[in-house]
């Protein structure tokens, strides 16, 4: 079943990357519940393999916009666990000193030019940031995280006619998770691939396994390839599920009402990306023990990371009037 | 002192900046031609890598413009119509004016955004607006209005030079407007009002276009025997409180003067920091002339009627101090 090119160095990263994903999303999403973590949260426990095998063919020079789901893929393209968990408590110690929060996580030495609240910001940031590398000629490409939801929004379409028409150095990752907020997709979108909408705007537009990180993997090094080429921009739609709601504990006021079948969310478990990836790489790429010590590896740093969170302060009141404007 | 036109400080301050720092790019609708001639002939020495002529979709290039931003490029976005601002309202008040707070300062924001704003002549309601004050309200963002040449050769270049957003809101009306502008460089300061004409008895405080109505109005006045002083505030934000102060302390009267509508309006701002700073140097409740409630009409004696003038300027004056 081993059947791909990739050293084993770079599939335990990858692997180790969707650990940490799941583990984080879950534990945030447990003490979201508590209590601990205030306003919301949306988690992406199940698709984890999406952010991880997009991120990894960048380098850490390339850009990403995220969404309001956005913890996976800050996480993938090198974001620490322990100022992220503090910016989701609101402590001064997290990435935005607490002045973003869950949905608003950034990092620009990283590249991460943020998470955003708003459904389709970040399709024009990306372009933006693949519109900088082209001016200047510095050889980055962006990728842009989006949703289904997003991908009805203007700024998708405005955007992908403009990084076609220029052909700019981006590679649109739409993760179709089926549902925006509380609606089916299909109910919602003229087209049944998404994909599909990149032919309207002349570039590929491919559709890859989203619970495979190999395949997501593959798909993004051959657009990012054909980027930094100068050819283009490429819409990659990676067919995916969230288990979780769209946000934790909507069930408080969705009470009873329904909007996804049950079955439906436990055919999509069986196709886990951890699980695909176990099922592909062990025994005969990895042992068992190999993939259980980085688990608990990602354990504890998970642990560690609550725990500096927890520790950490929070801002002072006035600290509210601060980064305004550059002074410079 | 060679003399320009508005458009002209446009043009030059333009070429200049993309001169001054390769990180500087435009993008906007027309850009190439030139709608109103500010970006006639920038192709020529600066190609059209760097003179971006954009689709019409002001939410795509405008938020490509965040994301150069972000991304260490200094864009110039130009919006053609400030009523297209409209357009990418959450490119410009969700993203470039939050982002860098939000991240807690990781972000410089170094974008530029010019619009032509103003009534030119029966454009109705939607190429008619002045739409500034709508942004004074979102945190974040530097607005300036010039009112003539000089003024708009140095604070665009202020802007393009900022670090942060800045929108610049050039009144079409003053487009063939002609000022003496020096050869060499110069900024004006963003934050910096200008006393464009002192006086005694009252003080009227002018934006963009109204400016040159004040001017007229002052002069009127004085063959009235009243003397007006007339301030140019030149920004919105940050609004230089200091120069308005100092000129109501001396002359005790206000009459603030602003193309854009009343309610919630500049003029209405600019009022309650009178009042809320001023109150014991006034000698009459601060008074604003600005455009009715209406969205702006086509028709010419309509628009006539909302607009304010250099002859309503004067009047009002007059029964202030009557």
């Amino acid at each position: 079943m081993a059947d791909t090119s990739l050293s084993t160095d770079k599939l335990l990263d990858m692997y180790r990357t969707m650990q940490r994903i799941r583990q984080f999303e879950s534990r945030v999403r447990d003490i979201f519940q508590e209590g601990q973590i205030p306003g919301f949260v949306h988690v992406s426990i199940g698709e984890e393999a999406s952010a991880t095998g997009v991120a990894a063919a960048l380098t850490e020079q390339d850009y990403i916009t995220s969404t309001h789901r956005g913890h996976g893929h800050l996480i993938a393209k090198g974001g620490e666990v322990k100022p992220m968990m503090a910016e989701l408590f609101g402590k001064k110690t997290g990435y935005c000193k607490g002045k973003g929060g869950s949905m608003h996580i950034a990092n620009f030495d990283l590249g991460i030019l943020g998470a955003n609240g708003i459904v389709g910001a970040g399709l024009p940031i990306a372009t933006g940031a693949g519109l900088a590398a082209k001016v200047r000629g510095s050889g980055e490409v962006a990728a842009c995280f989006f949703g289904d939801g997003a991908s009805n929004e203007g700024t998708f379409h405005e955007s992908l006619n403009i990084a076609s028409s220029w052909k700019l150095p981006v590679i649109y990752v739409c993760e179709n998770n089926l549902y925006g907020e509380f609606t089916a997709g299909k109910d919602v979108t003229s087209v049944k691939d998404i994909a599909d909408r990149a032919r309207g705007h002349d570039m590929p537009g491919v559709v890859v396994n989203g619970n495979d990180v190999v395949e997501v993997y593959e798909a993004t090094s051959e657009a990012v390839e054909r980027a930094r080429k100068g050819e283009g921009p490429t819409l990659i739609e990676c067919k995916t599920y969230r288990w979780e709601g769209h946000v934790v504990g909507e069930e408080a006021f969705l009470g009873k009402r329904s909007y996804r079948p049950a079955d439906e969310i436990e055919a999509w478990k069986k196709r886990c990306p951890l699980i695909t990836f176990e099922q592909r790489f062990m025994p005969d790429t990895f042992s068992q023990e190999e993939l259980d010590t980085v688990q608990s590896e990602v354990k504890q740093a998970i642990d560690d990371a609550v725990q500096f969170a927890q520790d950490s302060p929070y801002p002072q009141p006035e600290e509210a009037l601060d980064d305004m404007f550059s002074k410079e | 002192m060679p003399e320009m036109n508005f458009i002209q400080a446009i043009n030059t301050a333009l070429a200049e900046e993309l001169r001054h720092d390769p990180a500087t790019f435009m993008m906007g609708l027309d850009i190439w031609v030139g709608a109103f001639g500010a970006t006639s002939g920038l192709t020529d020495e600066f190609g059209a890598e760097r003179i971006l002529n954009a689709p019409i979709s002001e939410a795509g290039y405008a938020g490509a413009g965040v994301g150069a931003a972000m991304a260490g490029m200094r864009p110039i976005v130009e919006i053609e119509f400030a009523s297209f601002f409209y357009c990418c309202w959450d490119q410009v008040c969700n993203q470039a004016a939050k982002l860098r707070y939000m991240s807690g300062g990781q972000a410089d924001m170094p974008i530029t955004f010019r619009a032509v704003c103003g009534a030119v002549g029966s454009a109705a309601a939607q190429h008619s607006e002045t739409v500034y004050s709508q942004f004074m309200s979102v945190p974040g963002l530097k607005i300036v209005v010039p009112s003539g040449a000089y003024d708009m050769k140095g604070l665009l270049k202020s802007a393009i030079r900022d670090n942060n957003p800045v929108l610049v809101f050039e009144h079409l009306k003053l487009g063939r407007s002609r000022e003496e502008v020096p050869e060499e460089e110069y900024l004006v300061p963003i934050g910096q009002a200008a006393v464009k004409r002192e006086g005694s008895d009252v003080t009227i405080i002018a934006i963009g276009y109204m400016v040159s109505q004040a001017l007229k109005a002052a002069k009127s006045l004085e063959e009235d025997g009243i003397s007006a002083e007339v301030i140019d505030p030149r920004s919105l934000i940050p609004l230089d409180e200091e120069t308005i102060l100092s000129s109501v302390a001396k002359t005790h009267n206000v009459l603030v003067v602003d193309e854009g509508h009343l309610r919630c309006g500049a003029a209405a701002e600019i009022s309650a920091v009178i009042a809320d700073k001023g109150f014991d140097s006034l000698d009459a409740p601060v008074k604003r002339l600005a455009a009715p409630d209406v969205p702006i009409p086509f028709s010419p004696p309509m628009e006539k009627f909302v607009l304010p003038n250099d002859k309503k300027i004067a009047a009002t004056v007059k029964e202030m101090l009557g």
